[in-house]
């Protein structure tokens, strides 16, 4: 009766879950389906408190209290424009909680395996009891699973901490490369299949009874050396591919609870890290098509070492003052604005919003293009601009508006630079050739709001700033946008 | 290479090819810069000025033309100066070799490369090198100071305690860069400004500088735009018409500024002597076409002069050398963006490639040839819209061919899937545990459902979807919670930290997700 409430609950909450991702395909599902994943979480973790019974339910209450309480200030202090080192943050919790678990699940099943043994009458319960009845090759497979939960868990723990790093400014943000490269990652791999096997099979390197002979000081190692490529693997990759490192590394998550799931023979865990795990390996494939480049490439490590570029670029860069800009928009009929991540470095989106607000009310018809990478995560500049209370009806995909730059008048392009670069589709000896772009030289005149001449991320010179109807407006983007403010209309 | 600039022997001519803010640059470009003693002096730069810029003083002209490879000056060349040149030696100046037949002759005699400036084609690229549209700018804005300069009274309207004033009123003919730049100036002054073009379609950057076009009123108008931005001689119906306009306004201006020039011609006569007569006393005529005869019947060139009724024709001839410090700056400006094309590597080596057409059309000798006038650009001075590279369109055959090769290769790869894929599941289950199995049906299962509903989510909600999807792996805290009941301290201990980070992670992942999806808003 309990166990049947329990699965029955389970299947209410996963399809809650799912409810809760599909619901994300439109902007007023969306606020409701935030609610099916609380109802879901909710009713999940009320169900399994119930059946796992009312053993140490005090330190359950005092732990999920405090962790509530972080969670709810986390979430009300942060700034929208830290939101990609957040998400980062929190999935490395989830690495570290699925290898804290798998790790559990090894200490118990010595216990469980040692006692009966031992030929022990003590009745076992809970997960112990569901150990207890395993047969052997039952146990095999629980222990690749467990070796899976710890490997995955480990790398998302790791290489979510440098990725908060680096979305943080905290690590430096270029693509490093330490001497072995992807060699030594390899090595890192490979020890971690021999600690592997060696626990699945049960046998003791060094013998059955030396210094790596237990089992659980073989899972440590492994989820040392697991830790270790993950904080190599993100180090090696720049700046620039952090969108899809961020979503890569959410479903790493996904997949850990899943592994864990089938240790504990949990279906709930099963299905929902599942959906988590496949929906981050979507976001991640999306991402890496926006940028035209295949997930293996940047996995490998970003932009590394100094690019050649083919094409010389002619002309020079001509900077603007504020009082051309302002003339410029004014005399504008229809306006797009291009943000970048230099928007959500100077936080400039309550001054753009602003910007647009002006404008509109003086009847002109202004736009946002959004390149689906722009920024630092998946959506980054929608959220941005959703804070600024932009009205999303005016916040276009690329594919949406890249037709409408011959009929605009004035482009503002704000702190972005490789995504409008007009090199990925010119110079094929370009890093970045074939990536779609959003084609703003198009526009009868494009202004730049740029810190200085300095190249992006990628390193790349952008043939744009060069361009006639270019013009450069030096300046953090928030100071250059509010010194424009009052001078329009 | 080294460039040096020559001191300009035209009596009144205070420009000077060089400056020492252009000298930096050229010097950018890897060329070694040189100047004739005093050079700079008319225009304010002294050659102290110059050495600290980098630059060498040679003493004479003839010196200096021996020193270096590229000449650069502002007039065109006298005879004497062109003949000092040399085979392979390169003058950068104003030529006019349309009116100047004699001195390209000797050009192509003496071998050298000629690059005339006034001659760059205007085309969007070059005008950062077009010298006569900067003089021009420079001259319209300087007949306007002459105006006022000759002119008795206020040029804006007030109302004083003495009594009330007019505002002038500015009639400019011929609205180029000349005229747009008065009717600037003027409309700066405080004027009323009025402005005359053959070309109807300029009325627009007339009006755009605070003036008022007079339209003539005109059935079939000559399209003046096709010979490159310059008015054609008008029919004899239209000069009429535009006669009777001219003598309407001239007992009502009190400023005309004539600025109408036809490339390689004769100014037309366009403020006939009658016009003048009938202008009010203490009028001011500003003809800026004097050099090539003016545009008003009494223009004497050089020389300001004072008719009978007290009308003032000014007929000077060199309003840029009036303003020897701006001019300079500019022209030096346009060598160097000249120089700047021509040494493509910025290493100091000039490449004349006669395939460019900015470059082509500049010179008008080289390598012992005549090569005015030029052929035509290959851009058109009105941009043309650069052709499409459409894809074509597919004829309804093609397209329904092309369907049905891809739904065939859809269906191959995807049954080929299907049969990997199935034969792993053979494998797995014939080897793993029927409980395994179970749960592996699971897991295949909400693989799927996850990749099918995430397709759908819309591209501005991706950061929403990551905060969920984060919060929602969560779940992981179940594991947690199984676990904490068991014996071992370890057990519980790890237990707890997990319950912990995981209830962190969960509360935190909603509560963002709720704040990121409040904002979003339709207008």
């Amino acid at each position: 009766m309990e166990i049947g409430l329990t699965t029955a609950t389970y299947v209410v909450a996963a399809i809650l879950f799912i409810l809760s991702l599909g619901g994300l395909s439109g902007q007023e599902s969306a606020k409701r389906a935030v609610w099916y994943g609380i109802v879901g979480m909710a009713l999940a973790v009320l169900a399994t408190l119930f059946a796992a019974g009312p053993v140490n339910l005090h330190i359950t209450a005092v732990m999920i209290a405090f962790g509530a309480l972080a969670g709810w200030y986390v979430a009300n202090r942060v700034q929208m424009t830290e939101m990609p080192q957040l998400v980062a943050a929190l999935h490395s919790f989830v690495g570290l909680a699925a290898v804290f678990i798998g790790i559990n699940a090894e200490i118990t099943l010595t216990d469980v395996l040692a006692a009966k043994a031992s030929g022990a009458t003590e009745t076992f319960t809970g997960f112990a009891a569901v150990l207890a009845h395993k047969s052997p090759a039952e146990i095999a497979v629980l222990k690749i699973e467990v070796f899976l939960g710890i490997f995955i868990g480990a790398v998302t723990f790791t290489g979510s901490i440098v990725a908060f790093g680096k979305l943080a400014g905290k690590i430096d943000g270029k693509a490093k490369k330490y001497p072995g490269g992807h060699a030594l990652n390899a090595a890192a791999a490979l020890i971690c299949l021999a600690f592997g096997a060696a626990y699945c099979m049960g046998v003791g390197i060094l013998g059955a009874d030396g210094i790596l002979g237990s089992s659980f000081t073989q899972l440590v190692l492994v989820s040392l050396f697991a830790g270790f490529i993950g904080w190599h693997l993100i180090m090696g990759i720049g700046g620039a591919d952090m969108p899809v490192v961020v979503s890569m590394l959410n479903s790493y998550s996904g997949w850990a609870a899943a592994a864990i799931g089938f240790t504990l023979g949990n279906d709930l865990l099963i299905v929902t890290g599942a959906l988590v795990g496949s929906s981050g390996a979507i976001l991640s494939y999306i991402m890496c098509k926006a940028m035209n480049r295949s997930f293996i490439s940047v996995i490998l490590g970003g932009f590394g070492g100094p690019q050649q570029l083919t094409m010389q670029i002619e002309g020079e860069q001509l900077a603007i003052d504020s009082d051309g800009v302002a003339a410029a928009l004014n005399d504008a009929e229809s306006v797009i604005i291009v943000p970048g991540y230099g928007m959500a470095v100077s936080q400039a989106q309550q001054s753009v919003s602003e910007l647009t607000r002006k404008l509109r009310a003086a009847g002109k018809v202004v736009r946002f293009a959004i390149h689906p990478v722009a920024g630092r995560l998946p959506g980054h500049m929608n959220v941005l601009l959703a804070e600024a209370k932009v009205p999303y009806d005016i916040v276009l995909e690329m594919d949406e508006i890249n037709e409408d730059f011959p009929n605009t008048d004035v482009v503002i392009v704000i702190g972005s630079n490789d995504i409008v670069n007009p090199a990925a589709q010119d110079d094929p000896g370009s890093p970045i050739a074939g990536m779609p772009v959003l084609e703003v030289w198009k526009a009868k005149t494009v202004f730049v709001s740029k810190r200085g001449q300095g190249t992006g991320y990628s390193g790349i010179e952008n043939p744009l700033f060069f361009k006639e109807n270019t013009r450069m407006f030096y300046g953090d983007a928030k100071k250059s946008i509010d010194q424009l403010l009052p001078m329009l209309g | 290479m080294k460039v040096g600039a020559l001191r300009e022997t035209f009596a009144g001519e205070t420009r000077v090819a060089v400056t020492p803010s252009s000298a930096v640059h050229l010097a950018k470009l890897g060329h070694k810069v040189f100047m004739e003693a005093g050079a700079g002096k008319a225009s304010g730069f002294n050659d102290a000025d110059y050495i600290k810029a980098g630059v060498a003083i040679e003493k004479s002209a003839a010196d200096l033309v021996k020193a270096v490879d590229v000449v650069v000056k502002v007039r065109q060349p006298t005879e004497v100066e062109l003949k000092r040149l040399k085979l392979g030696q390169t003058l950068i100046s104003f030529f006019y070799p349309g009116q100047n037949a004699a001195l390209l002759k000797l050009a192509e005699k003496q071998a050298v490369t000629a690059v005339a400036m006034d001659m760059v084609p205007r085309i969007s690229r070059a005008q950062k090198m077009d010298a006569l549209s900067s003089m021009a700018n420079i001259a319209g804005y300087r007949a306007v100071i002459e105006a006022a300069n000759n002119f008795g009274r206020f040029f804006t309207g007030q109302v004083t305690a003495a009594g009330k004033v007019p505002p002038a009123k500015v009639l400019v003919i011929g609205a180029g860069v000349a005229g747009l730049a008065a009717i600037g100036a003027a409309r700066g002054l405080g004027a009323i400004v009025r402005a005359f073009d053959v070309r109807p379609e300029v009325a627009e950057q007339i009006e755009s500088m605070g003036g008022e076009f007079l339209f003539l009123d005109f059935s079939d108008s000559q399209d003046g735009a096709a010979t490159g931005g310059y008015a054609a001689p008008s029919s004899p119906e239209f000069r009429a018409k535009q006669l009777e306009l001219f003598l309407s306004q001239a007992p009502d201006v009190d400023v005309v500024i004539t600025t109408a020039l036809i490339p390689g011609r004769d100014a037309p006569k366009l403020w006939t002597a009658d016009m003048v007569a009938a202008m009010k006393t203490g009028s001011v005529v500003i003809d800026l076409a004097a050099e090539r005869g003016g545009n008003c019947d009494l223009t004497v060139p050089n020389e300001k002069i004072v008719t009978d009724n007290g009308v003032t024709v000014v007929g000077y001839t060199d309003f840029p050398s009036r303003m020897g410090a701006q001019a300079s700056e500019l022209y030096a400006n346009n060598i160097r963006h000249f120089l700047t094309d021509l040494t493509p590597g910025k290493d100091g080596v000039i490449k004349h490639n006669m395939e460019d057409d900015v470059i082509r059309g500049a010179t008008v000798a080289h390598g012992g040839s005549i090569t005015f006038p030029p052929p035509p650009p290959k851009i058109a001075a009105i941009a043309a819209q650069k052709p499409k590279e459409k894809a074509k369109e597919l004829t309804v055959e093609a397209k329904r061919a092309k369907e049905l090769a891809d739904s065939r290769a859809q269906t191959r790869s995807q049954f080929a899937l299907l049969g990997i894929g199935a034969v792993l599941m053979l494998i797995i289950g014939l080897f793993a545990p029927p409980s395994f199995l179970g749960h592996f049906i699971v897991f295949v299962l909400a693989c799927f459902v996850g990749f099918q509903v995430i397709w759908n989510v819309s591209h501005s909600l991706h950061t929403p979807l990551m905060a969920v999807t984060n919060a929602i792996s969560g779940i992981i805290i179940l594991g947690a919670l199984l676990q904490i009941g068991l014996g071992s301290q370890w057990v519980v201990a790890l237990s707890a930290v997990s319950v912990l980070i995981a209830t962190i992670n969960i509360v935190g992942g909603f509560l963002v997700t709720r704040r990121m999806l409040a904002m979003f808003q339709k207008s």
